[in-house]
């Protein structure tokens, strides 16, 4: 009975983990600037690793596997955002600008400009504006 | 239902690298890289599973210390340079 539950709650864990994990790399695909897409790769990175991980350890047991499993989680936990955290730093840093949506008249549905913000090139109004 | 987390694994995988291959900037292509790693330390944790032979989880501790490794390393090479994507006039064959 208890084994059955076990078992049950893992499937749910391994589930949710790959719909995540599917979730965050649509969100990769199609947002629409380099900003956007690192906060969706976040997802596949934090909920769709911890949610998979759990289930893994659930089917594991109490062994060396589930410590082994949690070295894996604490990697990824502690990893991935500063990989992101250096990425996102370097962009700005070289001038990747964020798409914002109140920039006068460079509506993100421009596709000219928005081309123009994604290669980090100035827009026509000249200096680039805070995020 | 190993098996379902592996197909949701590679799905993940195959959509990220359509976004490595497509992504404007340098920067993209290695969030997309770095994700595509992330999945495989976890499809090598999974597949470990499917197979009944956990020690696969070593190489996925492995994999992911050279994962953060790599994407560093990279990000420091593209540091300092200049943008090497395309030049703006060439926009409309994008």
């Amino acid at each position: 009975m208890s084994s059955l539950l076990l078992d049950i709650l893992s499937w749910f864990c391994l589930l949710a983990g790959g719909l995540f994990c599917v979730i965050g790399a649509l969100g990769l695909l199609r947002m629409p600037d380099f900003y956007t897409r690192a906060h969706a790769a976040s997802v596949t990175d934090t909920l769709g690793a911890g949610l998979i991980l759990l289930g893994l350890m659930l089917q594991a047991g109490l062994t060396l596997i589930t410590v082994k499993l949690v070295m894996v989680g604490l990697l990824l936990f502690f990893t991935s955002p500063v990989a992101v955290h250096a990425l996102a730093k370097a962009a700005m840093k070289r001038g990747l600008l964020p798409l914002l949506a109140d920039a006068g008249r460079t509506s993100p549905r421009a596709p000219n400009d928005a081309a123009r913000r994604q290669q980090g090139l100035p827009g026509q109004e000249g200096a680039p504006s805070k995020p | 239902m190993f098996a379902a987390a592996t197909v949701a694994l590679l799905i993940t995988v195959s959509l990220t690298l359509a976004r490595a291959v497509l992504g404007p900037s340098v920067f993209d292509r290695l969030l997309a890289t770095n994700t595509i790693g992330t999945c495989t330390v976890l499809l090598l944790a999974v597949i470990g599973f499917l197979t009944g032979r956990p020690e696969f989880l070593d190489l996925a501790l492995v994999y992911g210390l050279l994962n953060l490794v790599g994407t560093v390393a990279v990000l420091k090479f593209f540091h300092d340079r200049k943008p090497i994507e395309r030049p703006p006039e060439n926009e409309a064959a994008r």
